[in-house]
């Protein structure tokens, strides 16, 4: 019988790691976004 | 029964400075905008960067305060993930990427001509350490060798430059070279890579 479903498994369910994760939040702390007349700056405090 | 807190409302205390909203948003929709990304780019790392992407784009956003909530947050998520998976594709078709294969891999005929860190380190060390040995050279012979050597000049420039013969020029190098030798020799000074 023919094969007539894909071999990959797009199905497959996926998360993104707690480094990521960790990342992305240590990321939103350290921005900060200040307006200055009609501009915008963006930086980053360590 | 535990309440979960609608989208919207993390959304605006994230805005309002609360980072812990973030981190619920976060891990409330890992899974399903992680899986969307994965079943079309079909690799574990590009998912990884995308869904990291997607949330650099979201933050920034969210805190220039130039998203407008309208109860969409993850449609919203959805939309950026999908345009960066379009940028991602796009991207690998201006640069196709070989890879080779189990019996062929192009790094074997290709080569990096740039030095590793290690041996990078070693010849910025020699070249600054070569640097002070010239410095110790006798003024006419240091004109002639940086001049021939840093400056890549001809010795028929050299000569026209310092006004003197190209054979004085010859010499002045080759005398150079000699108390290069000996001021290594002199003070046990290894110079190689």
């Amino acid at each position: 019988m023919e094969k007539i479903y894909s071999e990959e498994d797009v199905c497959k369910l996926h998360k993104s790691s707690p480094e990521t994760i960790k990342f992305l939040l240590d990321y939103s702390k350290s921005l900060q976004v200040v307006e200055y007349k009609k501009f915008t700056f963006e930086q980053h405090l360590n | 029964m535990e309440l979960q807190m609608e989208d919207s409302v993390l959304v605006k205390q994230y805005v309002d400075g609360d980072e812990k909203a973030l981190e619920v948003l976060i891990n409330r929709h890992n899974q399903k905008i992680s899986s969307f990304i994965y079943s079309k780019v079909l690799d574990k790392d590009i998912t990884e960067d995308i869904f990291q992407d997607t949330f650099i784009k979201v933050i920034k956003t969210l805190k220039k305060g130039s998203y407008s909530e309208e109860g969409k947050f993850l449609p919203w998520v959805m939309r950026i993930a999908h345009n960066l998976i379009i940028d991602h594709f796009r991207k690998n078709k201006r640069m196709p990427k070989f890879e080779g294969s189990e019996d062929f891999n192009i790094f074997s005929v290709i080569k990096d001509d740039k030095l590793n860190a290690e041996k990078q380190l070693i010849k910025d060390q020699i070249d600054s350490d070569l640097s002070l040995l010239i410095e110790e050279l006798p003024e006419d012979q240091k004109k002639v060798l940086i001049m021939r050597i840093y400056k890549d000049m001809s010795f028929k420039e050299i000569s026209e430059n310092t006004g003197v013969s190209i054979n004085t020029a010859l010499g002045r190098m080759r005398y150079a070279l000699i108390n290069l030798r000996k001021i290594v020799d002199r003070n046990n000074i290894v110079l190689t890579n």
